[in-house]
C-alpha cells in the first residue's frame, strides 16, 4: 500500500516540476492583468461614450440592436480636449511645473549627495537615514506642513512682518512659487539617493588623477565628476519629474485656482464635474503623451546599459 | 693602472650610481617626512634622496606607509611635518594640480567616458596645447606604447595590459619630472606581469624620466628598480640596489622580504679580528663567519642564510665542526628548474634548501625521510643584530 | 581634502537638511500651542492631542487605513515576491515582455489614472459579474495591493540579482526540488528585502490619497482622506497633532531598525574577521 502513495507523490512532484513554473508565473500575471491592463481597455472604451446623467454616468459602447452587436464609437471627447485650451494648457503647465521643479531639486540635491558620498562613514550612514526619514513620514503631511509656513497669516509672513521687512504679507501661498517649493520638498529624497549611489560608487582616483593632469578642483569636477555622475543624474530627475508630472495633491494644497496641472485637471473633471468619459479621454491622453514616452525613454536606457556591460 | 683610466672609471660610477657620488644632488628629497592620520603613523621620520634617471621602487607589506609615501609626493596627502623637494624646489602647499609629478594610479583610474585618444590627451589639453600639436604628441605616445591601434576605444572595451599601457602614456605625455607608479603591474597576471616589467625599464630608459614606484611585489622592485626601499611600519628599514639588499640584508625583517631566506638564532661565543663564531642552540650547531662582527661575546645575533647558499649531501662531510648540521628531509617540492627540499633537523628547527636540477635524465636524488647533511661556506651567512 | 570645496559641501549640507527638517519640527512645535493660529504662541498645551483621540470620525479613518495598509502589503508580498522570482530567475518564456511591462508600468503611472481606471473596472465588474458589490475597503486594499505588488517585485527582483545563484544551484546539487530550494535557500536569503517590500507597501497603502479616493465607497473613508479634507481649509491644530504622531512613531521605528541592522552588521563583520584568523 505505502508503495501506492509513493507513487501518489511522487506524481504529485512530477506534476508539480512541471506545471509549478506556470503557477508561480500565473497568479502574478493574472493579478497584474486583471487589475492593471483590463482597466485601461475600460478606460479606452468609455472615453469614446458620452456623459450621461444615469449610473454609471456615460452611455453603452456596444448596444444590441436587431441581433447584432452596434458600436457607437464617439470621438467627442477627443476633440473637446484638443477645441478647449484648457487641457493643452494643463498639460504644458504640467510638464514645465515638472521639469523647474526638477532642475530645481537636482540644484539642491547635487551638492547634499556629494556631501553625504564624501562623508567618514558612522556620518554617512546618518545622513542618509536623514534623507531616507521623511520618505517614511507621510506625503500629505509634508505638504501640509509647509501651508503653515507660506499662507498669508504663515509664519514666514509672521516673521517678516515682526521685523518690519514688509508691511503687507506676501502671497506665497496659492501661487505657482509655493507648487515649486512643495515638489522640491516632498521629492528631494529621490533625488539625493540614486545621486548618491552613483557619487558613492566613483573612484576617488579618477578625480585624483585629473588633478595629477593638471585640472583645478573645479575642473576636475566638471570634466570628470559630472560626466560621470550623469546616470545617478538621470535616475533621480526621473524619479522626481514621473510623479512630479501626474501631481494632484500639491497643486491642490498650495497652488492657486490657476495654477492647472493635468492629474489636477482630470480629477476635477471626475469628482467635481463627473464626467466621466471626459476623464477617460484625459488619462488616455495622459498615457500616450506622457507614461509611454517614459517607458519607452527607461526601456532604451536600460538597452544602452546592458550594451555598455 | 694609469691614472686616467681610474678617474674615468670612478666618473662612470658617479654617473650610473649617483648615490655612490658624494657630489651628486638628489633630485627628489624627503627631509624627516612624517604623516599622521589621527594617532597613526602612517610615515615616520622618513628621509631619503632619489637621484635623477633612477628607477626608484618603494617596497614594503600593505599598511606600510609606501603608498602615503608617493601620494605626499604626488601631493594627495601633505606631511604632517617633514620637507619634500622635488628639483630643488620645496613643495609644501603646491596642489597636485602644479606639482612636475604624473601617477599611473594602481586602478589605472582611466576616465571611462573618454576614448584612449581623450584619456592620454587630457593632461596636454588642460594646459592648453594646441590641438595640433596634442594630436602629434598622443600619436607618438601611443606609439610608444604600442597603442596606436586602440586610439577610439573605450576603457571598458581593452584588456587589464592594455589599460595599463593607456595609463602609463597618459601619465608619460606631460613629460612630468617624476613619474610615479602604484602598483603599476599589480592588476596584470603573471605572465603579462613579466613581460611588462622590461617594457617599463625600456621606456623608462627611453624617455630618461625619474620614476619612483611602489610595490608589495619583490620580484618586480628586483627586476625594475635600480634602487629600493624597504620599508616597515612607516618607516625605510633599508635602502640600496637589488644585490646589496639581497645579499647584505641589515635586519630579519628586509632579509626575509627580499627572497627567502633561513634565520638562526645563536649566541656570539668568540670574537676575533678576522672571523667569529656563533653558538646555536637553535640549530644545535656552531656557525663560523669569516668576518668580525660588531658585538661582545654573549650578545643574540642571527645568521641568514639563503636556501641556494646551503648545500645538501647524503655522505656527511669531511669537516662538521662548523657550519654543518643534519636532518631528515620532510617536504619536497619539485620547480622544473629548482628543487626546495624542507629538513628537519635533530634540534627540530625546519631549514629550507634548494638544489638546481641539471641534468633531464637524473633521477631524483633525494626522497622524503632521507638522512642528509647541510653545510655550508663561511662567507654565506649575514650576521643580523636585529 | 580642499578647504573651500568642504565648506561648500558643509553649508549645502545644512542648508538641505535645514530645509527637509524645519517644515517638520515647527509642526511638530505647533502642535503643542495652546491657541489655534499658527502665528501666535499661546503657550504649551496638549489638548490638541486630547481632541484630536476623541474625534471618532479621524480615530475610525486610522482604523481603516491601517486595516487596508496591512492587507495590502500582505497581499502585495504574496504576489510581487514571485513576480520578482520569475523577472529574476525564470529567464525567457511567452508573454515575459509584457509581464516585466505590468510590473514597471505601475511605478511610472501617475496615481490619478491608476485611480480612475480600477474605479471603471470595478463598476464594469459589478455591472457584468455583481462583484464588488459597492466600493470599500476591499475595492481600496485590491487598488494598493495591485501598485505595491510591482514595487515588492522590483525590490525582490533586484535583491535576487544582487545574489550568487550558485547557491541555489548547489542546493539542487544536493537533490532539493525547486519548491523546496525557494523555501529553505532564497526566501531566507531574500528575507530582508522580503521585510523592506512590505514595509514599503504598507507605507504606500498609509500614504494614499488619490487612487484610494476614486476606489473608495461610502463609510471606507482612509485617514489621508480625513486629514486631506480638513487639511484644504488650511491649517488645524489637530492635523499638528497627528502629523507629530505619525513623525515620531516613524522615526523610533526607523531607529530602532538601522539599531539592528548596524548590530547584525557588526556581528557578521565579526564573524567574517573571526573566520580570517
Amino acid at each position: 500500500m505505502s508503495s501506492d502513495k509513493l507513487t501518489l507523490k511522487q506524481r504529485f512532484d512530477r506534476w508539480m516540476i512541471k506545471h509549478g513554473r506556470v503557477l508561480v508565473i500565473g497568479i502574478p500575471y493574472f493579478w497584474l492583468f486583471l487589475f492593471f491592463l483590463v482597466p485601461f481597455l475600460i478606460v479606452l472604451k468609455i472615453s469614446f461614450s458620452v456623459a450621461e446623467y444615469a449610473q454609471p454616468p456615460y452611455t453603452p459602447l456596444f448596444e444590441w440592436i436587431d441581433e447584432g452587436i452596434t458600436i457607437t464609437l464617439n470621438f467627442g471627447n477627443y476633440l473637446f480636449l484638443l477645441s478647449d485650451s484648457l487641457y493643452a494648457t494643463a498639460y504644458l503647465n504640467s510638464i514645465r511645473i515638472a521639469a523647474i521643479s526638477t532642475i530645481i531639486t537636482l540644484l539642491i540635491g547635487y551638492p547634499m549627495a556629494y556631501g553625504i558620498a564624501r562623508a567618514r562613514g558612522s556620518m554617512r550612514s546618518v545622513l542618509l537615514m536623514l534623507v531616507i526619514l521623511p520618505f517614511w513620514t507621510s506625503f500629505l503631511i509634508r505638504v501640509y506642513a509647509w501651508i503653515g509656513i507660506l499662507d498669508r497669516e504663515g509664519l514666514i509672513n509672521a516673521f517678516l512682518l515682526w521685523t518690519g521687512i514688509i508691511s503687507e504679507p506676501l502671497i506665497m501661498r496659492q501661487t505657482e512659487f509655493a507648487v515649486y517649493v512643495g515638489i522640491v520638498y516632498t521629492y528631494l529624497p529621490f533625488m539625493i539617493l540614486p545621486l548618491y549611489s552613483t557619487l558613492e560608487k566613483m573612484d576617488v582616483s579618477l578625480i585624483e588623477a585629473a588633478l595629477d593632469l593638471g585640472c583645478k578642483p573645479w575642473q576636475a569636477f566638471v570634466k570628470v565628476t559630472l560626466p560621470l555622475s550623469m546616470p545617478g543624474i538621470l535616475a533621480g530627475s526621473l524619479l522626481v519629474f514621473i510623479p512630479a508630472v501626474g501631481e494632484f495633491v500639491i497643486p491642490e494644497l498650495l497652488g492657486g485656482p490657476n495654477t492647472l496641472m493635468i492629474g489636477r485637471t482630470l480629477w476635477n473633471e471626475f469628482f467635481a464635474n463627473r464626467d466621466w468619459p471626459i476623464a477617460s479621454a484625459v488619462a488616455i491622453a495622459m498615457l500616450l503623451f506622457l507614461v509611454v514616452p517614459i517607458m519607452w525613454f527607461q526601456h532604451i536606457q536600460t538597452k544602452q546599459e546592458e550594451r555598455e556591460q | 693602472m694609469p691614472e686616467a683610466v681610474l678617474e674615468r672609471a670612478h666618473e662612470d660610477v658617479h654617473k650610473t650610481q649617483p648615490w655612490n657620488n658624494p657630489d651628486a644632488v638628489p633630485y627628489i628629497r624627503f627631509e624627516n617626512v612624517t604623516k599622521k592620520f589621527g594617532d597613526f603613523y602612517a610615515v615616520d621620520d622618513v628621509s631619503l634622496d632619489i637621484y635623477r634617471h633612477e628607477l626608484f621602487a618603494l617596497l614594503g607589506g600593505s599598511g606600510c606607509g609606501k603608498t602615503t609615501l608617493l601620494r605626499m609626493l604626488a601631493g594627495f596627502e601633505e606631511p604632517t611635518s617633514g620637507k619634500i623637494y622635488i628639483d630643488g624646489v620645496d613643495m609644501a602647499g603646491v596642489p597636485a594640480y602644479e606639482r612636475p609629478t604624473n601617477m599611473m594610479f594602481q586602478s589605472y583610474a582611466l576616465f571611462p567616458h573618454m576614448t584612449v585618444e581623450q584619456n592620454v590627451a587630457f593632461g596636454l589639453v588642460q594646459d592648453g596645447v594646441s590641438r595640433s600639436e596634442i594630436k602629434e604628441l598622443v600619436a607618438e605616445m601611443l606609439g610608444l606604447v604600442q597603442m596606436s591601434k586602440f586610439a577610439k576605444r573605450k576603457p571598458h572595451q581593452l584588456s587589464g595590459g592594455q589599460r595599463q599601457r593607456v595609463a602609463l602614456a597618459r601619465s608619460l605625455i606631460k613629460r612630468p619630472k617624476v613619474l610615479l607608479l602604484d602598483e603599476p603591474l599589480g592588476a596584470l597576471d603573471k605572465k603579462l606581469r613579466e613581460q611588462t616589467q622590461f617594457e617599463l625599464v625600456n621606456i623608462q630608459e627611453k624617455v630618461g624620466t625619474t620614476f619612483v614606484m611602489v610595490t608589495h611585489d619583490q620580484e618586480e622592485a628586483m627586476t625594475m628598480a635600480s634602487r629600493i626601499a624597504v620599508m616597515n611600519e612607516g618607516v625605510i628599514s633599508q635602502t640600496g640596489t637589488p644585490f646589496e639588499l639581497y645579499e647584505y640584508p641589515n635586519s630579519r625583517y628586509t632579509a626575509n622580504f627580499l627572497g627567502q631566506v633561513n634565520l638562526l638564532e645563536g649566541v656570539l661565543v668568540d670574537d676575533d679580528e678576522k672571523y667569529a663564531v656563533i653558538k646555536s642552540d637553535e640549530a644545535n650547531c656552531d656557525i663560523y663567519i669569516d668576518h668580525a662582527v660588531q658585538g661582545h661575546e654573549g650578545m643574540t645575533f642571527w645568521a641568514a642564510i639563503r636556501p641556494e647558499r646551503l648545500r645538501l649531501t647524503k655522505t656527511e662531510p669531511e669537516e662538521t665542526k662548523y657550519n654543518c648540521v643534519s636532518g631528515k628531509i620532510e617536504e619536497i617540492g619539485y620547480l622544473g628548474g629548482i628543487s626546495t627540499y624542507h629538513v628537519r633537523l635533530e634540534s627540530g628547527k625546519r631549514i629550507k634548501v634548494t638544489e638546481p636540477n641539471t641534468g633531464r635524465h637524473n633521477e631524483p636524488t633525494y626522497t622524503w625521510e632521507d638522512r642528509v647533511w647541510v653545510s655550508w661556506e663561511a662567507g654565506a651567512a649575514s650576521v643580523l643584530n636585529k | 581634502m580642499n578647504g573651500k570645496r568642504s565648506t561648500f559641501l558643509i553649508s549645502a549640507l545644512v542648508f538641505g537638511f535645514a530645509f527637509l527638517y524645519v517644515p517638520i519640527l515647527l509642526v511638530i512645535i505647533y502642535s503643542f500651542n495652546e491657541g489655534k493660529l499658527v502665528t501666535v504662541w499661546a503657550g504649551f498645551s496638549t489638548k490638541w492631542y486630547v481632541s484630536l483621540f476623541n474625534n471618532d470620525g479621524m480615530i475610525d479613518a486610522a482604523w481603516n487605513s491601517l486595516r487596508i495598509g496591512v492587507m495590502s502589503a500582505t497581499l502585495a508580498l504574496a504576489l510581487g515576491t514571485p513576480a520578482g522570482l520569475v523577472m529574476s530567475r525564470f529567464g525567457r518564456f511567452k508573454g515575459r515582455t509584457m509581464f516585466s511591462g505590468m510590473i514597471a508600468a505601475p511605478l511610472v503611472m501617475p496615481e490619478v489614472i491608476t485611480g480612475l481606471s480600477l474605479l471603471l473596472l470595478f463598476v464594469t465588474l459589478e455591472q457584468l459579474v455583481g462583484w464588488p458589490a459597492g466600493r470599500g475597503l476591499s475595492t481600496i486594499t485590491i487598488a494598493h495591493t495591485t501598485f505595491c505588488a510591482a514595487y515588492v517585485a522590483v525590490v525582490v527582483q533586484s535583491r535576487l540579482s544582487g545574489m550568487d545563484i550558485s547557491v541555489e544551484e548547489a542546493a539542487m546539487d544536493l537533490g532539493a526540488k525547486p519548491a523546496k530550494i525557494f523555501f529553505v535557500i532564497t526566501l531566507p536569503m531574500i528575507l530582508p528585502a522580503l521585510l523592506a517590500g512590505w514595509l514599503l507597501s504598507f507605507t504606500l497603502s498609509l500614504d494614499d490619497l488619490v487612487i484610494a479616493s476614486f476606489v473608495a465607497g461610502p463609510g471606507s473613508t482612509t485617514l489621508p482622506m480625513k486629514v486631506f479634507s480638513s487639511v484644504r481649509l488650511g491649517v488645524s491644530p489637530e492635523i499638528n497633532a497627528l502629523a507629530t504622531l505619525i513623525i515620531l512613531t516613524v522615526s523610533i521605528m526607523i531607529v530602532i531598525a538601522s539599531f539592528l541592522i548596524l548590530r547584525s552588521e557588526r556581528m557578521r563583520n565579526r564573524a567574517a574577521n573571526g573566520s580570517d584568523a
